[in-house]
This record gives structure tokens, C-alpha cells and sequence, in this order.
């Protein structure tokens, strides 16, 4: 028996203009509007608009919300400053990813948005700890209520100021939110994003986001906004080096593996993985992410063995053409030291091997 | 979506149409469509032999690879070079400028009557869609 497939409430929007649906993680999501390339370079070039409502949000509520949370997550909680953000991530017992996911410390209350593919994973992780370790936290997962859109490129500043009342956007730090007053409703407004681009994320009210998006592209259209399906926001994440769940992260991956050990903070905190991760951390990485470029022509997709002196070192973990460098670009997972940047490998696609070089990640970085 | 009435069909989306003694083979405006953005094209190469649906190549968009299957058996002619430099004409001119393949066929009575015409391939597109 299968699920049904849930839809946002943008699906009747997206469905109107013509976008093409596929299902992704339980969802009916747009995964191209006018096309994959045409989106990416809006994004890149003035600015996109995405419907990221498939994301799980979580909001907790209950004495003691941070220290819980401080108890799982990688990065810390507990000294969140008021509308700062983190990235963090959740591991198991061993060391293993979990989940990627935002911590936000809102006014009223605190917010995890997890990944769609995990949510209910994540939800049952986190309900176990609360009954295990004699919490009560109320956990509740509020996407039937809110919409999360996402605004990103360098034109997504300028159109959100003219559209935001009571709020000054290019105040808003980096992973910081704030409050705005967006066509009547109070609504989060955060400065995070996952294009490698400036922008924001707002968290709307269900009920009001066909109208917030058709406003959104009206008002856009004098800054050339797109909207962008998530064929786009993975071609996008993938030149700014963005891990995805399922591809550069997973059970079998440590943070360190990911090169993310800066969103693991070990230092006078207790957290569930932690004595794992410190053995880890001293053990050194199972595996080293790189970045390849193909010299050969081809693409490069997740899964393609990388060879070094004819033995595999490792294997693709996402892997696209690149529509601003024009070029066929990988991430790959192999045996550490054995890619060095600079050094050419041979990627084998479709049982042929393809030269590539190891470059120094990101692919694109803002303003480069 | 544009099924020229002249042109013969495959169920896996390729078109074919006899040039003289020469099969010209591309994949069809509903199949680019699909695809979206193509930005590589793996074709063989002159000399070589494809059989009948046998794979002879594979087109990738930004998202995802297809394979590419022969509506006839034969010995290649010529390849669509334009291709290697600009894939995005199989997506702007799928049935002319986006041509892949040049055959000449090997079995041509008896497989040219195994092809769908434009007919046959609306129904196959036609039930693809109901499914």
C-alpha cells in the first residue's frame, strides 16, 4: 500500500502555471517551470522564487525546550541568541547523520526544519528522547498551517524591502530572522537560504501563500523574478557545495566525513553522538568529500566509481552540469588524501572512464 | 507537442525518416520535452553498427540520462556534430536541427514495418498520460 502524496498549498499554483510535478520525498513538488537552466540563472543573475513548503517544520513548546534540543543536536542551542539561526546537524548514538537541519530561535518559541525525506524520522527520534529521557516537550509539526517560501538572488533583498512593512531587511544578519509585516500578516522572515545566493526564507500562513506568491511575482517582475522548481535549487546547492541528505549525508556519514565540523560543538556539551564524534574527530575521516570537474565530456552522477591508477577510491554523491560554470561538476566521497585538489582522477560512466580534475570546493561562491 | 505526420515512431520515443538510402534518426519533441534542458549528447561514431533497438547513445539533461534506442539496424553514416557543441538543439529543434543519426539500414523492408506512425505514437503518448 502507498502513501498519498501530500501537496503544499502552492500544488493548485504550481499546477496552474504549467510546472512540472513529480513526486520527491511523499510530496507532488514543481521540479521545472520554465526550465532548469532558465531558473538557475534567474537565481544566479536577479532572483527566484521557490514554494520549500515540503520542508518539515517543527515548533516545540514545554519547560526546558533548549537543553532538550542541546541534548541532540550537533551544534548548540542553548546560546542562541534571540532570532539567530544554526545550521546543525542530528546524529545517532554512532556518529552517523541523522538529518541536516535549522534550529531557529524565534520570539515566541523554538523551530527545527528538517528535511522533507526525514521528517518523520527526525520526529520520531526526537519523541523518543523526549519519553526516554523523561522530558515533556510538545513537539508539533506545523506544515498544514505555514507555507515556507524561499526568495534568493541578488534581486530578493530589493523586492522583499518594498513588499515588508516594519521590518528592515538589510539590517537582518545572516542566519538571522526577523518579523515583518508581509500583505497583512505577521510573518518570520529569515536571511538563510540554499543556492550559494543572498536571500530570504519566510514562513507565510497556509491559507495566505497563493496570494503571497502571486504577489511575489508581480512585484517581481520589474526585478525579472522565476519561479524555480527543485530541479534548480539542486543545481544551485550543488555549485555552492550544499550537502543533501541522501547524497553527501547519510547514516553511514560523520560530520567530519562531510566536512562539517565546525557545525559540531563538543566543548562543554553533552549531546547523543557526542563520544562517538569525539573518537571520530581523533580517529581522523572514513572518507574526504571533493570536487570534480569533468575534462572529459559526460556527466558525472551520483553513484559513478572514481578511479586513481586504475582502482576505485571512492564513488560520485551528486553530480550535475554546472549551468554557470558550463561544465559537467561532481562531489564525490574517497579515501582520504587520495584525491588531492589539482590532481586528475578518471570518473567511470557507464563502464567508461572519464578524466576529471579534483578542485577545492565550492564550485561558486557569491560574488567570485 | 509537435508528431509530424511524415515521420515514423518508436514506443521509446525516437523518430526515423528515409533520406534517399539513409535513415535519419532523432528523439521526438515529446521526448526533449520530458527531458528538459539537454546539455550532452553520447553518440557513436561513423562505422559503428546499432541494432535494431539496440541502445546507440545517450541524451542528459541537467537532471537526468536517457538511453537512446535504434528505431532501425544498421551501419552509422554520420553523427550530428552541431550536437557535441550545441546539445540545447534537440531541445529547440528536435525533428530538423536536433537530428542525431544517419543510418543505413540493414533489414530495412522488415523493420521500417515494425515503426509506429504518427498515429500509433499519439496512442502510445496517450497512454502514457492515463497511466
Amino acid at each position: 500500500m502507498t502513501t498519498p502524496l501530500k501537496r503544499t498549498p502552492l500544488y493548485d499554483t504550481h499546477a496552474a502555471a504549467g510546472a512540472r510535478i513529480v513526486p520527491f520525498a511523499g510530496w507532488e513538488m514543481p521540479v521545472q517551470y520554465a526550465g532548469v537552466i532558465a531558473e538557475h540563472q534567474a537565481v544566479r543573475n536577479a532572483v527566484g522564487l521557490f514554494d520549500i513548503s515540503h520542508m518539515g517544520i517543527l515548533d516545540f513548546a514545554g519547560s526546558g525546550v533548549a537543553a532538550f534540543l542541546d541534548g541532540i543536536l550537533t551544534n548548540k542551542v542553548s546560546d542562541l541568541a534571540l532570532n539567530q539561526i544554526r545550521y546543525s546537524l542530528v546524529c545517532r548514538p554512532d556518529g552517523g547523520v541523522l538529518d541536516d537541519v535549522l534550529i531557529y530561535r524565534l520570539p515566541t518559541h523554538y523551530r527545527l526544519v528538517v528535511n522533507a525525506s526525514n521528517t518523520d524520522k527526525i520526529v520520531a527520534w526526537l519523541e523518543h528522547q523526549n519519553t526516554s529521557q523523561h522530558w515533556e516537550i510538545d513537539i508539533a509539526v506545523v506544515n498544514s498551517a505555514l507555507a515556507l517560501l524561499a526568495v534568493q538572488g541578488p534581486g530578493a533583498l530589493p523586492l522583499l524591502q518594498s513588499m515588508v512593512e516594519d521590518a528592515d531587511l538589510a539590517g537582518v544578519g545572516y542566519y538571522r530572522a526577523t518579523q515583518g509585516l508581509f500583505l497583512g500578516n505577521e510573518i518570520a522572515i529569515t536571511r538563510t537560504g540554499y543556492t550559494g545566493e543572498d536571500g530570504f526564507e519566510l514562513f507565510v500562513p497556509a491559507a495566505a501563500a497563493p496570494e503571497a506568491w502571486a504577489a511575489l511575482l508581480a512585484h517581481g517582475a520589474s526585478h525579472d523574478i522565476a519561479p524555480v522548481g527543485l530541479g534548480a535549487r539542486d543545481t544551485l546547492r550543488l555549485e555552492a557545495a550544499l550537502p543533501l541528505y541522501g547524497h553527501e549525508l547519510d547514516e553511514a556519514t560523520t560530520p567530519y566525513d562531510a566536512g562539517l565540523k565546525r557545525f559540531v560543538r563538543t566543548k562543554g556539551r553533552s549531546f547523543v553522538g557526542k563520544q562517538a564524534l569525539l573518537a571520530a574527530r581523533k580517529a581522523g575521516p572514513n572518507k574526504e568529500l571533493i570536487g570534480l570537474h569533468l575534462i572529459d565530456r559526460g556527466i558525472a552522477r551520483d553513484g559513478c566509481p572514481v578511479v586513481v591508477n586504475d582502482t576505485e577510491v571512492g564513488a560520485v554523491t551528486s553530480g550535475t552540469f554546472s549551468p554557470t560554470l558550463q561544465k559537467a561538476i561532481a562531489m564525490a566521497f574517497v579515501e582520504p588524501g587520495a584525491a588531492p585538489p589539482g590532481a586528475t582522477v578518471q570518473v567511470r560512466i557507464r563502464a567508461q572512464l572519464r578524466g576529471a580534475q579534483v578542485i577545492a570546493l565550492p564550485f561558486y561562491r557569491r560574488g567570485s | 507537442m509537435n508528431i509530424p505526420a511524415e515521420l515514423c515512431y518508436t514506443k521509446e520515443h525516437e523518430w526515423a525518416r528515409m533520406e534517399g538510402d539513409l535513415c535519419v534518426i532523432g528523439i521526438t519533441d515529446y521526448a526533449q520535452g520530458e527531458l528538459g534542458d539537454i546539455v550532452y549528447v553520447e553518440l557513436p561514431q561513423p562505422g559503428d553498427h546499432v541494432e535494431l533497438m539496440g541502445e546507440f547513445g545517450v541524451v542528459e539533461s541537467v537532471k537526468t540520462a536517457s538511453d537512446l534506442y535504434a528505431p532501425l539496424a544498421g551501419e552509422v553514416v554520420a553523427v550530428n556534430e552541431e550536437l557535441e557543441e550545441n546539445p540545447e538543439l534537440v531541445n529547440d529543434s528536435p525533428y530538423a536541427d536536433g537530428w542525431m543519426l544517419k543510418l543505413r539500414p540493414t533489414n530495412l523492408e522488415e523493420e521500417w514495418a515494425t515503426l509506429l506512425d504518427a498515429e500509433g505514437y499519439k496512442a502510445v503518448l496517450a497512454d502514457a498520460a492515463a497511466q
